[in-house]
């Protein structure tokens, strides 16, 4: 048969595995930025883009999209040319890809640390940024699934598998969840409310973890482990299995991250059940991994590049046996809001994310380079200084989430509260120290890699196209049955239409329901479209990623109904677009805050909380009470909320600037009375005004004796 | 534009659950069924597509 003479493409790995170094220390260092915060306030420079509401969106978003983002195009470009013995589709694509991506990273960067964001966690970035993200996408798509279709080998490999139901899944979990109102340029409301809101965005959260951080590493450890081991993996059938059980079931998690709270009973029960099946495709994907090194482990020995991959799979392991534990019932009603949560979901990123993308790039730049590692020992080091960085990160906040969690459900014999929510606080400062150290050497072993990495290419020469040659497929005539799933790995597109399928399954069955049905969501006559005035202050709370540290979800627990008043209810959320539920508690809940606290408290908690709460770890938001409130784009907003329902009367939006001064001006009438003197338009009343409001609506309901008397 | 909330009320939710687990259970049966009856020759050669390559 004739053979046919190609090259690789290399060049376009070693673009995304620059981007992936300097976007991985970059993330790492807003990491740590945010991290010193939690002990040392002053850090955030009182200054709006460098405090800790804006710097934890921009280091997730930093670390899941540029980093972790990076290594998937680097490894996927690599592995799949090899795989379909064919260079990549089209160049002007693959070019297209890596530039429009980074530039989606630096106008991510730039919007987050401006207080741009749509308030829901790993899905901040606004609706133009959200459509450039669809469209590099699409490119990325078309690129793939080209060269697939040019391929030279007829089989495609698992590896291809986990490539393309990543990429299907992406693509409409982010279609999904970024469905908005565009108010302005840069300010757009979520489409859902409340419930549903929390459940289409954890359903996206949840798989985001799944699709973006889990599945395309496994295609990648599918491909790369078995090379750096020089043997075929473990079960070739294990990891057929692997692969469909595990986006089926996936998909459906979601649930687990809002148990206990006003979402309806069933949907959290799916959640549960679908997560604790998990264990089994996850494990026997680790499994999987580690088994391939059987009989090498002389190998992993000598060699950082498979040391840092057992690493890896070890810590994928105990993240997914964690997760499926975590989302038992008992054990999320502790480990729930704490930094429990903050450490597991770093088990998986330091340990499965990053130690994978070491991995891959110290394997990648000597054979990319043609040369050997320029030191081996560095590398070790950085394998060290990782993996002593992950523990001293973790452990910390194990203790201090299970210690923590504990003492907010401490209670005297007397049956009061042992501890205020500032004491919990304080109390684990210590583990928040801690856990910088351990970040920090983590990050310095980052850098040893950086070294170590430009040395080896220093002295290497680069291969920008590598010669290879390989027959092409002849058409064959098929003579008897053959084995349908070889049939289904012949075609590529079934395979992605069957991908889709099978996840959107999960997501309709669970979704659905919850929006068609009425009584999922029940009505509280008392719960009112907010204020003008509120609805500012709400997009302030937004805008400063208060989220980041404070819910707004009572659950129905003694010690919570305790410290915080009622326990939170579904029809409370009908108007907020989008739902502030939150996912930690660094602070305390505010879904009460409302009347606790006179305006003046507010006015001056918010220039200098630790002059209200001694000890508090709050950074201060002087620019509140000095910036004024743009209420040129009043009008506009509550136009985009009627258009979603929410029942404003017809022709508000005229008049709902006249109604925002007017309680701008009551509220600053309260504060003089408390001798503080401040113009009515500054942003912190606006503030106040939703602080003020937050929860209240419950209370002017009819007591249910009264209704009964009045039979 | 806003949602409707189309059924009134939602009787015997707990079908949903056991359909989805009944979906699930018979998706998992039939791949595992279809994998181990597959010819073990041809998985051997497939999972060795990765180390084929020349310059390995």
């Amino acid at each position: 048969m004739q053979v046919e003479k190609f090259y690789y493409d290399n060049k376009i790995v070693k673009a995304f595995g620059y981007a992936t170094v300097i976007f991985g220390i970059v993330g790492m260092l807003a990491g740590l930025w945010a991290a010193i915060q939690l002990y040392a306030p002053a850090a955030s420079l009182h200054l709006a883009p460098t405090t800790f509401g804006r710097m934890r969106p921009l280091h997730t978003n930093a670390i899941i999209f540029a980093f972790v983002g990076n290594t998937i195009f680097m490894g996927v470009y690599y592995s799949l040319q090899r795989l379909c013995k064919t260079r990549m589709y089209s160049d002007t694509l693959s070019w297209i890809h890596f530039w429009g991506w980074q530039l989606i990273i630096a106008a991510a960067a730039v919007t987050l640390l401006m207080g741009y964001t749509t308030g829901k966690e790993y899905a901040e970035l606004e609706w133009p940024i959200d459509i450039a993200i669809t469209l590099v996408w699409v490119v990325f798509g078309i690129n793939m699934f080209g060269t697939i279709i040019k391929r030279r080998e007829k089989h495609l490999y698992v590896a291809i598998w986990f490539y393309i139901g990543t990429w299907v899944t992406v693509a409409m979990l982010h279609i999904v969840n970024s469905i908005e109102i565009p108010v302005t340029f840069f300010k757009s409301y979520s489409w859902y409310a409340g419930v549903q809101d929390a459940l289409v965005q954890w359903w996206y959260g949840h798989n985001a973890v799944a699709f973006f951080l889990t599945t395309p590493i496994l295609g990648l450890m599918y491909y790369f482990l078995p090379k750096a081991a020089n043997r075929p993996i473990y079960s070739y059938r294990l990891s057929i299995i692997h692969f469909w059980s595990l986006i089926f079931l996936y998909i459906w998690a979601g649930p687990h991250h809002l148990l206990y709270t006003a979402l309806p009973d069933w949907a959290q029960s799916l959640g549960t059940v679908f997560s604790l099946m998990l264990i089994f495709p996850s494990w026997g994907g680790m499994l999987n991994g580690l088994f391939t090194l059987r009989g090498a482990w002389d190998k992993v020995r000598e060699d950082p590049v498979l040391k840092f991959m057992v690493v890896a799979i070890t810590c994928y392991g105990m993240s997914t046996l964690e997760g499926p534990l975590l989302s038992l019932k008992n054990i999320n009603a502790i480990a729930h809001y704490s930094d429990w949560i903050i450490a597991h979901v770093h088990i998986g990123g330091l340990g499965w994310n990053g130690f994978m993308a070491f991995a891959i790039m110290y394997y990648l730049v000597p054979k990319m380079w043609n040369t050997d590692l320029y030191s081996r020992k560095l590398a070790t080091n950085h394998f060290w200084l990782g993996t002593i960085g992950i523990i001293l990160y973790a452990v910390p906040l194990y203790w201090a989430g299970f210690t923590q969690s504990l003492m907010w459900k401490n209670f005297t014999p007397e049956g009061q509260l042992k501890f205020q929510f500032l004491e919990t606080v304080t109390n684990i400062v210590p583990m928040y120290i801690a856990r910088s150290v351990g970040g920090t050497l983590y990050l310095t072993g980052a850098f040893l890699m950086a070294y170590n990495l430009i040395k080896t290419i220093r002295k290497g020469s680069f291969i920008a196209n590598e010669a290879a040659e390989a027959a092409p497929i002849v058409k064959k005539q098929v003579t008897g049955k053959e084995h349908w799933h070889r049939r289904l790995e012949g075609k590529p597109l079934a395979m992605l239409v069957i991908s889709l399928i099978v996840v959107m399954i999960g997501g309709i069955l669970e979704l659905v329901p919850t929006f068609l049905v009425k009584s999922n969501i029940p009505t509280i006559a008392s719960v009112k479209p907010y204020t003008p005035l509120e609805l500012q202050g709400r997009d302030i709370y937004v805008r400063e990623g208060c989220y980041t540290c404070h819910s707004q979800m009572i659950r129905p627990f003694r010690d919570e109904v305790a410290r915080y008043g009622e326990y939170s209810k579904a029809g409370e959320f009908v108007y907020d677009h989008p739902f502030q539920w939150g996912s930690k508690r660094t602070g305390p809940d505010l879904a009460r805050i409302g009347g606790k606290y006179s305006d003046s408290w507010h006015y001056n908690h918010m220039d200098d909380p630790s002059s209200m709460s001694p000890g508090s770890i709050m950074p201060s938001y002087p620019w509140l009470l000095d910036n004024a409130l743009d209420t040129s784009n009043t009008a506009a907003k509550i136009r985009a909320m009627q258009t979603m329902g929410v029942p404003y009367a017809k022709g508000y939006d005229k008049i709902a600037n006249a109604e925002l001064s007017k309680q701008a001006r009551a509220i600053t009438a309260r504060l003089k009375k408390d001798k503080i003197e401040t113009p009515s338009n500054r942003e912190i009343i606006a503030v106040i005004a939703y602080l003020q409001r937050m929860g209240t609506d419950i209370k002017l309901q009819p007591k249910p004796d009264e209704t009964a008397s009045n039979k | 534009m806003k949602f409707i909330n189309y059924l009134e009320k939602i009787s015997g939710v707990d079908i949903y659950g056991l359909l989805s687990f009944g979906i699930f259970f018979v998706f998992f049966l039939a791949v595992l069924v279809w994998t181990f009856k597959s010819d073990k020759h041809k998985m051997q050669v497939i999972s060795r597509i990765p180390l084929d390559d020349p310059e390995s």
